[in-house]
């Protein structure tokens, strides 16, 4: 029996110190975000000796225009995709897990093959066409493909979902003269509510991540978004302000950082049923 | 685990009745828009891109192999960028799964706190993507770094290990092994499906814990195992912003990954045309990593339904 204990809190040590290790990086960098420039080179701990502001005040300007106007486009980006993605994944979702039609099972086939398509193959003539509509330099690229449902991950995980439901209810419906239409707006679209929630944070937190069409598409420093930002921050800055440009990272990690805290469920459930990246 | 399975098979579909297939097509159109806007036609035109020389502001211009052949005759980078990356991946693709395991397979048995612990392992891969933890990792192994500041407690020197070749990729790996949350997750959710009467049957036969390990758990786990590696394997073929961000590719290109040097050549250079060549190259060289995949399943992956 004590075995059995010592061994159990062996385990959890073990998990302690793991997570430690694992957070500390993290932890740091908060801690550091609020010291004064000339100790974050000096002081490996997490609890800071002397505590400042002033790399919030002067990381939020330091680049001229500020870091408002990074947020508000990022937020802007994000609250489109995500509506785009929410909309037009559960359409095509609804047809792929409820209707049949001819070529179903090819497109299908092929709907799952774009998951594992790497971006790059699409990326030149994508820029070309942008390029060519005069979109560069604008959110239309980064925005208006999640309107024509091309994460396939969300097509997934909304058919995996309404798969789930209870054929009965359609049959139920259709018995009392509901068409497709119907069955879709007033059963599928309120029961699919869990998958529809797990879809928008997911976009939400991977468009919010998102570096590298932004990178490509955006020029402007007045439509830069938060990535943009603080990327541009490294470069004009470099080495020398490690603590303003902690300040404004460890902000940039927020809106993420609540999602985590407030709705860790649907992550872990979404992760877990789809079996992909989060 | 069949869930998960069901992403390689599809699904079975009934014989579709007539009146649904204008039904069935109305709800579809965003996504066929969508596939031959974005998918399709761009696959098609990139490929005829990858036998041109392109700039962008002048029309494409058909120079048949010639891109290829540069490529694999003379392009020294090239041959360096899919060596950086290759490494990235072997090393940093294995133990981000053996950890995922590791931990889960803790994790599994039990524990209180399960949830805590959970969400701590699972934070730094959701976090792990973004520009504010590259902009860290950059400080952290940096000459004046955390690493350094900790190592000087115990009276050793650090160099920078960002910019000495010899370490930088290594810390690049670092940050990709730190990202093996959500693989532990889904390890997880593999591990609650195994159906507890099968380690209680065999307890009675009596197997070991370890017995029971390699006889029960991990031939159940195949399939999670394989799907993780599939999707981690193509998605870290892809990495790029660590590469950009920490290191910018260097220190004489010793972080050189393949989208890195891609961008390089297209967006920098606006060599368009060889660029589209470069993408077709890993377009190919992940369809020959995942078909490896698929092929070897047959002899280590466990399939319940014994169809197979």
């Amino acid at each position: 029996m004590t075995f059995i204990r010592k061994h159990r809190l062996f385990t959890h040590l073990m998990l302690m110190a793991g997570a430690l290790v694992m957070l500390y990086p993290l932890l740091w960098m908060v801690s550091s975000s609020f010291k004064p420039a000339s100790i974050i080179f000096s002081e490996p701990g997490i609890i800071p000796s002397q505590l400042t502001l002033d790399n919030y005040t002067h990381g939020w300007t330091a680049l001229g225009t500020p870091f408002s106007q990074f947020y508000l486009n990022s937020f802007t980006i994000v609250a489109l995709v995500v509506f785009g993605n929410v909309v037009t994944c559960s359409l095509t979702a609804y047809a792929f897990a409820r209707l049949n039609f001819r070529f179903k099972k090819v497109w299908f086939t092929l709907m799952l093959g774009t998951i594992m398509l790497p971006g790059h193959v699409t990326l030149i003539p994508t820029y070309v066409l942008f390029n060519q509509l005069g979109w560069l330099n604008s959110f239309l690229p980064l925005t208006v493909p999640s309107f024509f449902s091309t994460s396939a991950f969300f097509v997934f995980l909304m058919v995996q979902f309404i798969r789930g439901i209870p054929r009965d209810l359609d049959d139920a419906a259709s018995v009392d003269g509901a068409n497709s239409f119907q069955i879709y707006w007033y059963i599928i679209l309120p029961l699919s509510t869990p998958a529809l929630i797990t879809t928008a944070i997911f976009s939400f937190i991977w468009e919010w991540d998102n570096f590298f069409t932004h990178l490509l598409y955006i020029n402007s420093i007045s439509l830069f978004t938060v990535p943009l930002g603080l990327r541009t921050f490294i470069d004009a800055t470099g080495e020398s302000s490690y603590g303003p440009l902690f300040a404004m990272s460890v902000l940039s990690l927020i809106p993420v950082f609540m999602f985590f805290i407030g709705a860790q469920r649907w992550l872990v459930e979404g992760i877990s049923t789809t079996g992909f990246k989060g | 685990m069949r869930r998960i399975h069901s992403l390689f098979t599809g699904s079975a579909t009934k014989k579709p009745a007539a009146n649904q297939n204008l039904v069935a097509y109305i709800f579809m159109t965003p996504w066929l828009i969508g596939f031959l806007v974005f998918t399709v036609g761009p696959i098609l035109i990139s490929l005829y891109l990858s036998f041109t020389r392109y700039d962008l502001f002048t029309s494409p211009e058909w120079t048949a192999f010639s891109n290829y052949e540069r490529l694999f005759m003379r392009d020294s980078r090239f041959a360096t960028s899919l060596a950086v990356t290759a490494k990235y991946v072997l090393f940093s693709v294995p133990l981000r799964l053996i950890f995922a395991l590791m931990v889960a397979l803790v994790l599994n048995r039990g524990i209180r706190g399960l949830s805590i612990y959970r969400a701590i392992y699972y934070l730094p891969s959701l976090l792990g993507g973004s520009i504010a933890i590259s902009i860290l990792w950059r400080q952290v192994f940096g000459l004046r770094g955390l690493v350094n500041q900790v190592l000087a407690i115990v009276g050793i020197e650090g160099q920078s290990w960002i910019a000495e070749p010899s370490t930088a990729l290594y810390t690049l790996i670092l940050l990709g092994v730190w990202q093996f949350g959500s693989p532990m997750i889904i390890f997880l959710a593999g591990l609650k499906q195994i159906p507890q009467e099968l380690y209680e049957a065999s307890q009675i036969d009596g197997a070991n814990k370890p017995q029971q390990f390699f006889k029960i758990t991990l031939p159940l786990l195949t399939p999670i195992i394989f799907f993780n590696l599939i999707m981690q394997m193509v998605g870290s073929f892809q990495a790029f912003t660590p590469s950009f961000i920490i290191t910018g590719g260097g220190p004489i290109d010793s972080t050189l990954f393949y989208t890195l040097y891609l961008y390089q050549q297209g967006f920098v250079n606006f060599r368009m045309g060889y660029a589209a060549s470069l993408a077709w190259v890993l377009l190919v060289i992940i369809a020959i990593f995942t078909a490896i995949a698929f092929l070897s399943s047959r002899y280590w992956v466990y399939y319940e339904d014994s169809d197979r």
